[in-house]
């Protein structure tokens, strides 16, 4: 019993050691920490309210003082509209990919584990959703249920589900043959007992790279949604929907395009080079490079 | 090779069989009753009648959707709610602007994207692969509408370099094939990348280097080839995302294609068109994924035995 705490490596330690080398996933990291901070308190940081002021006098006003990023061609405080925009696309990213995840999840368990039936028709759906091009198919379940943030995140929800069904699939079918599971069987364990505590376990890690990666898609794909018209409806300050009011006012007011166009930008970003770093923190295969 | 092929296209049957089920239900999911949306807002209930009979939507559902197939296989989509013409030849007017948009894009995004993913990888951890991942990671990250806005600003509007909307030359294509482009040129960057570096370091990389063959050979004949297997397939899955994609750049250049057209007609609730243009898009992705799967075939041998 000489171990001393230092050479214990669990999963988390020594995810942590790989993870904190990476000062841009880190920097990312935290930007994305701050970005949640602002948008679960926007209503109580906002300089105006982001819907209901009007400054009539200051139409698509450059960025000053009172104005941070400038005023729309409504005399509404952009700065205030990016920050309660920051709860929408945040929203919209984290839960449309958290319900994909969670079905895809149980989806891809059941066809890697009990393969069979199970697998050919959970892959055939996967198959048929894979075939229309994501945005196709939110603008079709759009058309079915019609516009509007719920509707979006549904959409995109949707199309989250075969990319994790397939990743937790393919997780699951290398895992069940592995000693430790055959062992666990030969013990007698229970199928639920195997997936939930035996290979569940394995495909975490595949599943939060793939997370964060897809919460930077989910949130282009509801921006894009709104800019088409189809998502958030004026007068809610989503970023998509911004750009897409800004259009016409392109030159005389570029700023009420440009801030929500770096606000979704650096939001994305944030969330790519967070998933980047995970992956690389998280996944064996590449520890030889 | 004939025997591999015709295996894939047998295996498509059921997904295309369940795609076209599913585009046919589509009408009958929609909220209201699908006669009065064809007949418009002010129609009498004996047009409405009239619609119905006319559009086969008082037979049963097998019954229509056996019309459905037998017209999709003649092309016959019906007439748009909206201009009252062929849904087959509102689509031929508008299929060439995006087909050529495509295209473009799709050759300048590899072209671009695999020298970058190349260059990166022979210079790994270096300046040039920081700079061109870099670049990468921001062409994902940043929305096709803006960066078409930030572009259409900088060289039309401020430089006055190129036209803003429209396609009358091909100085129209440039920016909206650019804009289309970005973010495939940076996931194919990417995936080249790790497809290269892995590639890099195996044994016969280390031989062709022993035996004294210079740099470039190695890294064009021996690697390049190898790295080109997954690239291929990577390129088929974009195809599907540029699909997508031109349907949000076609708004903002303006753009006389089937993006636009999808845009309009769910504005509209023209749902024939929808309905046509859903069942094209998911044609196309599933045809260019199934044209992948061969050439995938053609380039390694060993996939076709499987």
């Amino acid at each position: 019993m000489t171990a001393t705490t230092e050479s214990v490596r669990t999963p988390s330690a020594e995810f942590w050691r790989k993870f904190k080398h990476q000062k841009v996933a880190l920097i990312a990291g935290v930007f994305v920490a701050l970005l949640v901070l602002v948008a679960v308190f926007a209503p109580w940081i906002v300089p105006y309210d982001a819907e209901n002021f009007f400054d009539y006098d200051k139409l698509n006003a450059r960025p000053s003082r009172e104005h941070w990023f400038g005023v729309d061609a409504l005399g509404r405080d952009i700065f205030s509209r990016i920050l309660m925009g920051a709860r929408i696309s945040l929203a919209a990213g984290f839960v449309s990919v958290a319900i994909g995840a969670f079905i895809g999840t149980i989806l891809g368990l059941l066809a890697g584990y009990f393969e069979g039936w199970w697998d050919r028709v959970i892959m055939r759906i996967c198959d048929v959703l894979f075939a229309f091009p994501g945005i196709l198919l939110a603008i079709g379940v759009v058309a079915i249920l019609g516009g509007g943030m719920i509707n979006v995140i549904f959409a995109v929800a949707i199309f989250s589900i075969p990319t994790f069904a397939r990743l937790v699939r393919g997780t699951a079918l290398s895992l069940k043959h592995l000693t430790f599971v055959e062992a666990a069987r030969s013990l007698g364990a229970t199928d639920a007992t195997l997936v939930w505590r035996h290979i569940f376990p394995g495909t975490v890690s595949a599943v939060i790279v793939y997370f964060s990666l897809r919460i930077g898609t989910s949130i282009i794909t509801a921006a894009s949604l709104s800019f088409l018209g189809m998502g958030a409806q004026p007068p809610t300050p989503e970023w998509g929907a911004m750009l897409d009011a800004a259009r016409s006012e392109m030159l005389t007011a570029p700023h009420a395009a440009i801030f929500p166009a770096l606000a979704i930008f650096l939001t994305v970003l944030a969330f790519n080079l967070l998933g980047d770093g995970l992956r690389d923190a998280l996944d064996p295969r590449l520890e030889r490079r | 090779m004939l025997g591999y092929i015709a295996k894939r296209l047998l295996g498509l049957l059921p997904t295309l069989v369940i795609v076209g089920l599913l585009v046919f239900l589509f009408v009958h999911l929609l909220p209201g009753d699908p006669a009065r949306l064809a007949a418009g807002p002010d129609a009498t209930p004996e047009t409405v009648d009239l619609v119905r009979r006319d559009l086969g939507l008082d037979r049963s559902l097998p019954e229509q959707f056996a019309r459905f197939v037998a017209g999709v296989v003649r092309f016959d989509f019906g007439n748009s709610i909206r201009t009252k013409r062929p849904v087959a030849t509102e689509i031929a007017d508008r299929f060439m602007p995006t087909f050529w948009l495509t295209v473009w894009s799709m050759a300048w995004s590899v072209t671009f994207g695999m020298a970058i993913g190349i260059i990166s990888a022979v210079y790994r951890n270096r300046a040039p692969d920081r700079i061109g991942m870099a670049l990468a990671v921001s062409g994902i990250s940043f929305p096709a509408f803006a960066l078409g806005m930030v572009l259409m600003q900088l060289f039309s509007v401020q430089l006055g370099w190129l036209p803003t909307v429209g396609n009358d030359s091909w100085r129209h294509y440039i920016l909206p094939s650019l804009t289309l482009g970005a973010a495939v040129a940076a996931i194919m960057a990417r995936f080249t990348r790790s497809s290269f570096v892995d590639i890099l370091g195996d044994d016969y990389i280390r031989t062709a280097r022993a035996k004294g063959l210079d740099e470039r050979h190695v890294v064009i004949k021996h690697g390049l080839r190898n790295a080109l297997i997954p690239v291929v397939t990577m390129m088929g899955l974009q195809f599907g995302f540029l699909l997508g994609g031109s349907i949000v750049v076609e708004k903002v250049f303006n753009w006389p294609g089937l993006g636009r057209l999808l845009v309009d007609a769910v504005d509209m609730r023209d749902y024939p068109v929808i309905q046509a243009l859903v069942l094209l898009f998911s044609l196309e992705f599933i045809l260019i994924n199934l044209v992948v799967d061969v050439l995938y075939g053609l380039i390694n041998p060993a996939i076709r035995y499987k």
